[in-house]
């Protein structure tokens, strides 16, 4: 199976019944499948007129209580931010697949990159916290797409699934469970006021038609919902919340492996390097060499950095000039060396040898 | 105001009055009528979406009791297909502004009445940003002033109503915030119509608009669409004879009522 049938798939699974998008390159695929398929399990799928709108239906969607979600790669991505900051504001769950692709601007169309990691994490205007998974194989496009609708519904945030063009255009044999878990939204309290939250910090969520009255506004707006732009303490009151549920549930969601926990050089890898990563283990085969293998990239596991206590080095191969390294290196006083490649080529792994044994 | 009096009181949202809009502004009278239009179809405020973009006529469904989404400039109506198309049974209507719909939200607009989607699209005209406070839209006529057209708007407006028949739109008309009565019916029978409509609600911006283009009062705005507007068939007859239309003459009814396929239509 093809890693972006894979991709529809498994949001299928999860119970998506909306898809809204518009076609791009290395994306496309996964609105393919969703034309065929949604009229046939009872969902909707419909192509708009462009990105800006694609969002927009499915943020409209979600409202309704339907799991909804997008796809695209970088020119669409860019289009999208503005809703973004939109579903962000209003807690609206929501799912995007962006099938990352050489760039800026128009850039490379069929060739991989991870150019687009900081823009997920910043790309609205104003203080943003949101979610993102990337899927490293066939399998795990259908496992981390499924499981991004559970947490954009957990914690009412848009959730991305950052992925590339090598895992998204990539035929594996996978292995399709009988059926997917679901952890559905949980509904307002009837008689709570609409944006109060729990200790959490997640309010419970009021789906149109069902008599909540609720209005919902990208204004800063108080626990009823009402606009209140002008004072203070009710913007930071509510932009701190929306930071603190993702960024105070990081260990909650976090999602990695560590191999070689005792290793003094250590890879940091997600998506598409993270198989140049293991072939290079694999041909050391001497466990010299640790891997912090990330599957939930934001919120950035922290703590997972600790788990290397003889750390010397944290090298960290990315498809773009160096996005999550900055992160992780602002996070460990151990040096974080960036290995970039751009172009569209993954990293050989005998170059990752090579950079590995010149710091043993 | 108390609760439960029948009509468009019961829509209003108590607690948020008063509203932002300024003395003499003439979205309360579309609010108005569209509530009123609303109430008579029988829906109820558990079964209608108020959806809005960005500018004052996008404020309105803060103010309705129903579930609603005020969302980006321009954005309403992608949204409300979303909403529509996932819950057909749900009625979903958008408030727009002229800014709102024609220009940032221009291609949405066509690709909506292209779909013929269904939805019912108010759209309070008042020829300039109100929001921002006074500067030039797609629907300023030549010549008027704004802040940003400071010697004569020099660009020719769009004809939203027309621009919706050629998209392919079942149902459009246009009337003033003079023309309560008539606007009330138009927005009715948008409602009514499977598919998408468009009411086209010409309204007074005395402020914004009316300041600097030597309508300062809202009694004279009005009394000038009153002047100014003239009914479909007359319109439709000048032309046909080849009379003169008059300089600043708009035409306001029905432009169109059609069934052509639609789409988000409840089977």
């Amino acid at each position: 199976m093809q890693g972006n049938t894979a991709c529809a798939e498994g949001a299928l699974a999860a119970g998506c019944r909306f898809f809204g998008g518009y076609p791009i390159t290395p994306s496309t695929e996964i609105a393919e499948l969703m034309a065929r398929r949604m009229p046939k399990v009872g969902g909707t799928f419909v192509q708009m007129e462009d990105e800006l709108a694609s969002i927009a239906s499915v943020i409209g969607a979600s409202w309704t209580g339907t799991r909804a979600m997008t796809a695209t790669s970088g020119p669409g991505f860019s289009l999208m931010m503005e809703n973004i900051g939109y579903a962000i504001m209003t807690e609206t769950p929501c799912v995007i697949v962006d099938v990352q692709r050489g760039g800026p601007s128009t850039g490379q169309p069929t060739r991989a990159a991870q150019g687009d990691m900081m823009q997920c994490r910043f790309g609205s205007h104003g203080d943003t916290s949101i979610i993102a998974v990337s899927p490293a194989s066939v399998q795990e496009m259908y496992e981390l797409t499924a499981k991004a609708f559970d947490l954009a519904d957990r914690y009412r945030v848009p959730t991305f699934v950052m992925t590339d063009e090598i895992i998204g255009h990539m035929r594996e044999r996978i292995a399709i469970p009988d059926a997917v878990g679901i952890t559905p939204r949980r509904p307002l309290e009837q008689g709570s006021l609409p944006f109060a939250a729990g200790e959490d910090g997640v309010p419970g969520f009021p789906a149109f038609g069902n008599g909540y009255g609720v209005h919902v506004t990208g204004l800063t707006h108080d626990e009823r919902g009402y606009p209140s732009s002008t004072d203070p303490h009710v913007h930071a009151r509510l932009v701190s919340r929306l930071v603190e549920k993702v960024e105070g549930a990081r260990r909650e969601m976090a999602d990695f492996t560590v191999t070689n926990p005792d290793a003094e050089v250590v890879f940091i890898s997600y998506g598409a390097p993270v198989r140049s990563v293991e072939q290079a283990i694999r041909d050391m085969d001497d466990g010299r060499i640790g891997h912090l293998r990330l599957r939930v990239v934001w919120p950035f596991p922290d703590f997972a950095l600790a788990a290397f206590t003889s750390a010397r080095v944290f090298l960290m191969p990315e498809l773009n000039l160096g996005q999550m390294a900055r992160e992780a290196a602002r996070l460990t006083n151990v040096p974080v060396v960036p290995v970039p490649e751009i172009g569209g080529e993954l990293h050989l792994p005998d170059r990752l040898i090579a950079l590995a044994e010149g710091y043993l | 105001m108390t609760g439960n009096q029948g009509g468009f009181q019961d829509w209003l949202r108590e607690d948020r009055l008063p509203h932002i809009y300024c003395t003499g502004c003439g979205n309360g009278t579309v609010i108005n009528c569209t509530l009123d239009a609303v109430d008579k179809m029988g829906w109820t405020p558990e079964n209608t979406v108020f959806i809005s973009g960005i500018g004052c006529s996008s404020r309105a469904p803060g103010y309705i009791v129903t579930d609603s989404l005020h969302t980006t400039h321009g954005r309403a109506i992608p949204f409300a297909t979303g909403v529509k198309l996932s819950r057909p049974d749900l009625h979903v209507v958008v408030f727009t502004g002229d800014g709102d719909l024609a220009a940032i939200g221009g291609n949405h607009f066509i690709h909506a009445c292209r779909r013929n989607i269904d939805l019912t699209v108010v759209c309070m005209n008042n020829f300039i940003y109100g929001m921002t406070g006074g500067q030039g839209s797609p629907c300023t006529p030549m010549g008027a002033i704004s802040t940003t057209t400071p010697y004569g708007c020099n660009e020719p407006p769009f004809d939203l109503a027309s621009l919706a028949v050629a998209a392919g739109a079942n149902y459009v008309s246009r009337w003033t915030s003079y023309h309560v009565r008539e606007l009330t019916k138009a927005i009715r029978a948008g409602l009514e119509t499977p598919g998408f409509s468009l009411i086209e609600a010409v309204v007074q911006c005395p402020t914004g608009y009316g300041r600097k283009n030597r309508l300062r009062e809202a009694g004279a705005m009005v009394a000038w669409m009153r002047d100014n507007a003239v009914l479909m068939q007359k319109w439709r007859r000048m032309q046909e004879e080849g009379l003169p239309l008059p300089s600043g003459a708009f035409p306001v009814g029905e432009f169109v009522r059609r069934n052509l396929p639609a789409m988000g239509v409840l089977e």
